[in-house]
């Protein structure tokens, strides 16, 4: 049904022409869904936006074809190909907060659609729209139809979204990341939703996505990109089972299992190469400097009883604004040295439990310990307080979390300036260098900006910044939900390798259960700012008690020893 | 150093922007000339000596006036261009004396009150709102009236530029403080921020050293809008004589005394000040909207 052949998208630019995709040939058959999987860069939505005719100006097709049916899609002309766009094929986008209008009722863009394209009365296409919600799964359609999209959760949103997509009777949906913002637990209702509509309707997928569990989970086909090229390409369990090109190999080795624990990932031979060049300083040094603080035995990090409340924002004058329980009666003790893991959906308080510890939110109720003495509070705690120095964090987003104004020896520096662990110029540069070989990077990073380097990178220099501080705890706050499979890798084996030579303790935020369990020792289970289930790590992979654990297991995509999801699937093939 | 400068992307983008190169000719000439005006000029408005009654109101060369005067005289015997060069050294003094006084006030308590947020906010933000509620004039009125009051009249001649300016910038750094306010909001969530106050570094430190350095883009584009919007409100209030008086003119000063003129026929005296200042802020708002651009990247 869509067939493209050889395609090439260029960007001509100020430092030459990009070539971003090249010679990328697919087809999709009608009830098809096929996998479009990649890191970042590879070209992904490129080749979607290109299939749509929405490429990004000054972006252009400089080679191949792209044909839906019969119709060329290439020589269309703007009118034709503006109908086309909106009759034949739809799109599906990553966000559904921003794919819909906030200021329209559903109604209102359900029926805008269907009017564009077609003819016909606004009562017909009323019932049109209800019935197409229906269709995609929400309840009590015909008076839901008159909410606006803030009234909708995350997931009902996507419906909507997959509903405004179908109200043309579209042949092919393009799936850019459809799940990518949802939880487990939605991002699968959704895929089921977008597997039956391909099975009932028999339109054709082109599913974006870089994880390999929704892959699996829902594909037919997959192609594997890498820099704007074809990797692989075949039937879903033959490429995430048996892969054959190198690239594949390693990017499957690289993913995150959830039945086993491994004590290293392979890392895929990437370009971004850990660099060694250190100038005079090496890593050495660095390790002998952070062994020659005072207390290198693990410290142990606690709480208790811990109940965060947020006040809403006040609506009356007389009345007392609402009141939000983020955490509730929660108690955690990570022993000295190990890793915890701390799971749970977004909404859940894992981030408060983060800035519980680190001090910038004040809970209403609870005690804090740092190796059995008492953690102050964070209104309590002073500037001076030592745990500041103990306690270090590990953000999420590695392009926020370095000031983009400063020079990496700066940033480095910082900690060794200002907890007074160095007070010589000179050397805290040198130990900024020493440390950036800790951590696997050129030390002559010190001169350049943040922007200069990969995410990957970054998050390195992250980790590096707080060892500068000579930690004993580390806060680690989805440290690699930001980064591609391959440099998670990469990321995670540093840290467990940090974590064992220095025997740190690491709380481990992530809501991504195979690398939580890569990664911790012991594991705590959030739900909705109460604690469901904790205990040892593989205890609870391998024999989950508390309902809501068993769900979120299940509900896990994972590429290996999948029960049957992906074959399943496949038997129902069009 | 110089080479990186030539390739950055504003360099870049600069050359490809005929408005922003036109717009930057004509404020490199109009403020070199200010700068260099008692080497340039030929004779000094301010010194009785140096012109001469018999001058008075020549025409520009091109309606056969005097070789000596390009853009003719006024009735004094003043030279047109001279006057304008020192008028506009007055104007830009002013207009970058209340835009920087404008700037250091709003961003330093648009920072603070971003950072703090509550009460401190709440209060900052009231007091703004009140500002913008008074117009310019009416505040340079306040000001003017006060100095009068408190100052003996000696001294009151030689402060009326500090005046001005007070008044220029109180009416102007409401802009800076809700800029800096709204973008501190912004980066304070972000975890560069967090992390910096997580290792507990004073807020004077988070303030200037991490948060400002981020914020200074919209800051910038606001200082050159708001040194024209300067500029035009001292032009604006010696018009109407609440600023500078006839002896040491600024261009709004030399368009009032032009005014007169206007209907007799020496049109020169009062549209030749107006276009070079309508030029100068036309210009510089321009090359305000290119900065805009150029930190906007979506905007390309």
């Amino acid at each position: 049904m869509l067939t493209v052949e050889n395609l090439t998208v260029q960007f001509p630019g100020r430092f030459g022409t990009f070539t971003a995709i090249e010679d990328v040939s697919l087809t999709i058959e009608r009830g098809e869904i096929h996998g479009l999987v990649g890191e970042s860069g590879a070209g992904k939505s490129t080749i979607g936006a290109a299939i749509i005719g929405l490429l990004q100006p000054p972006g252009f097709v400089s080679n191949g074809s792209i044909h839906l049916g019969d119709t060329d899609l290439l020589i269309l002309g703007d009118d034709e190909a503006h109908q086309t766009r909106g009759k034949r094929i739809s799109m599906i986008f990553q966000d559904p907060q921003t794919s819909l209008n906030p200021l329209m009722t559903i109604e209102d863009q359900l029926i805008e659609t269907i009017q564009t394209h077609e003819d016909i009365s606004t009562e017909d296409a009323r019932s049109r729209a209800i019935s197409l919600l229906e269709e995609t799964g929400i309840e009590n359609a015909s008076q839901r139809i008159k909410a606006y999209p803030h009234q909708f959760s995350g997931g009902m949103r996507q419906r909507v979204v997959i509903a405004l997509a179908l109200c043309t009777n579209p042949e092919l949906i393009i799936a850019d990341e459809p799940t990518t913002a949802l939880d487990v637990a939605v991002q699968s209702q959704v895929l089921d939703l977008i597997r039956g509509l391909a099975n009932t309707r028999g339109i054709g997928f082109l599913l974006i996505t870089h994880d390999i569990g929704v892959i699996a989970q829902t594909c037919q086909n997959v192609t594997v990109l890498r820099g704007g090229q074809v990797m692989e390409h075949g039937p879903t369990q033959q490429v995430l089972n048996a892969p054959e090109h190198p690239y594949t190999q390693s990017l499957m080795a690289a993913v995150p299992r959830l039945d086993v624990k491994l004590d290293r990932f392979l890392v895929p031979d990437t370009e971004e190469g850990v660099e060694t060049a250190p100038i005079g300083r090496s890593a050495e040094d660095a390790e002998r400097w952070l062994r020659s603080g005072d207390e290198m035995l693990g410290q142990g990090l606690s709480m208790e009883g811990v109940t965060v409340k947020f006040t809403g924002a006040r609506d009356s004058l007389f009345r007392k604004p609402e009141v939000f329980v983020a955490l509730d009666d929660v108690s955690m003790t990570i022993r000295p040295g190990t890793v915890m893991g701390l799971v749970g959906e977004s909404g859940s308080g894992k981030s408060t439990m983060a800035k519980v510890l680190t001090g910038l939110v004040q809970p209403t109720a609870g005690t804090l310990k740092l190796n059995d003495s008492t953690l102050p509070l964070a209104r309590q705690r002073g500037r001076k307080d030592p745990s500041r120095r103990v306690i270090q964090m590990v953000f999420q987003d590695p392009y926020s979390s370095l000031n983009s104004r400063h020079r990496i020896g700066d940033i480095l520096a910082e900690p060794l300036w200002l907890y007074g662990l160095e007070n010589d110029r000179a050397k805290r540069r040198d130990l900024a260098a020493a440390m950036l070989d800790l951590v696997g990077l050129s030390a002559d990073a010190i001169n350049r900006y943040p922007h200069q380097f990969s995410g990957g990178q970054r998050q390195r220099i992250a980790v590096a910044r707080s060892l500068l501080a000579r930690p004993r705890v580390l806060i680690c706050d989805e440290p690699t939900s930001a980064l591609d499979v391959s440099i998670q890798a990469q990321v995670l084996n540093l840290l467990k390798d940090l974590q064992a030579r220095f025997s740190l303790t690491i709380l481990f935020i992530s809501h991504n259960l195979a690398v939580v369990r890569q990664m911790s020792d012991d594991i705590t289970v959030l739900k909705s700012g109460k604690v469901v289930e904790a205990g040892p790590s593989e205890a609870f992979f391998n024999d989950p008690q508390a309902d809501y654990s068993q769900e979120l297991l299940s509900l896990t995509p994972n590429y290996v020893g999948q029960k049957g999801v992906a074959s399943q699937t496949l038997v129902t093939e069009v | 150093m110089m080479s990186r400068f030539f390739q950055s992307d504003g360099v870049y983008y600069f050359l490809r922007t005929p408005s922003a190169i036109v717009a930057a000719i004509i404020v490199v000439i109009i403020v070199g000339g200010a700068i260099f005006a008692p080497w340039i000029a030929q004779s000094n408005p301010y010194d009785l000596a140096s012109f001469s009654l018999m001058d008075g109101l020549l025409p520009p060369v091109w309606q056969g006036g005097d070789p000596r005067f390009l853009l003719g005289t006024d009735n004094q015997g003043r030279d047109m261009v001279s006057s304008i060069l020192y008028g506009a050294r007055l104007s830009l003094f002013i207009g970058f004396m209340s835009m920087a006084i404008a700037t250091v006030l709003g961003v330093g308590l648009g920072l603070a009150a971003g950072y703090y947020g509550g009460r401190f906010d709440a209060i900052v933000m009231r007091i703004a709102d009140v500002q913008l509620a008074l117009p310019a004039i009416l505040t340079a009125l306040l000001i003017d009236g006060i100095s009068r009051g408190l100052l003996p009249p000696s001294v009151q001649q030689d402060l009326r530029v500090v005046v001005l300016i007070i008044a220029i910038a109180l009416s102007l750094w409401v802009n800076f403080a809700r800029t800096a306010r709204a973008s501190v909001f912004v980066e304070r969530n972000k975890d560069y921020v967090q992390a910096a106050m997580i290792m507990g570094q004073r807020p004077s430190r988070v303030m200037l050293r991490h948060i400002l350095p981020n914020i200074m883009g919209p800051l910038l584009v606001i200082m050159t809008v708001d040194l024209a919007s300067a500029i035009l409100l001292e032009a604006t209030l010696s018009f109407l004589g609440i600023g500078l008086p006839a002896d040491s003119p600024s261009l709004g000063t030399l368009i009032r005394i032009g005014m007169q003129f206007q209907l007799s026929g020496e049109w020169w005296i009062l549209w030749v000040p107006t276009i070079v200042l309508a030029a100068l802020v036309v210009s510089i708002n321009i090359l305000g909207d290119f900065l805009r651009d150029i930190f906007n990247p979506r905007l390309r």
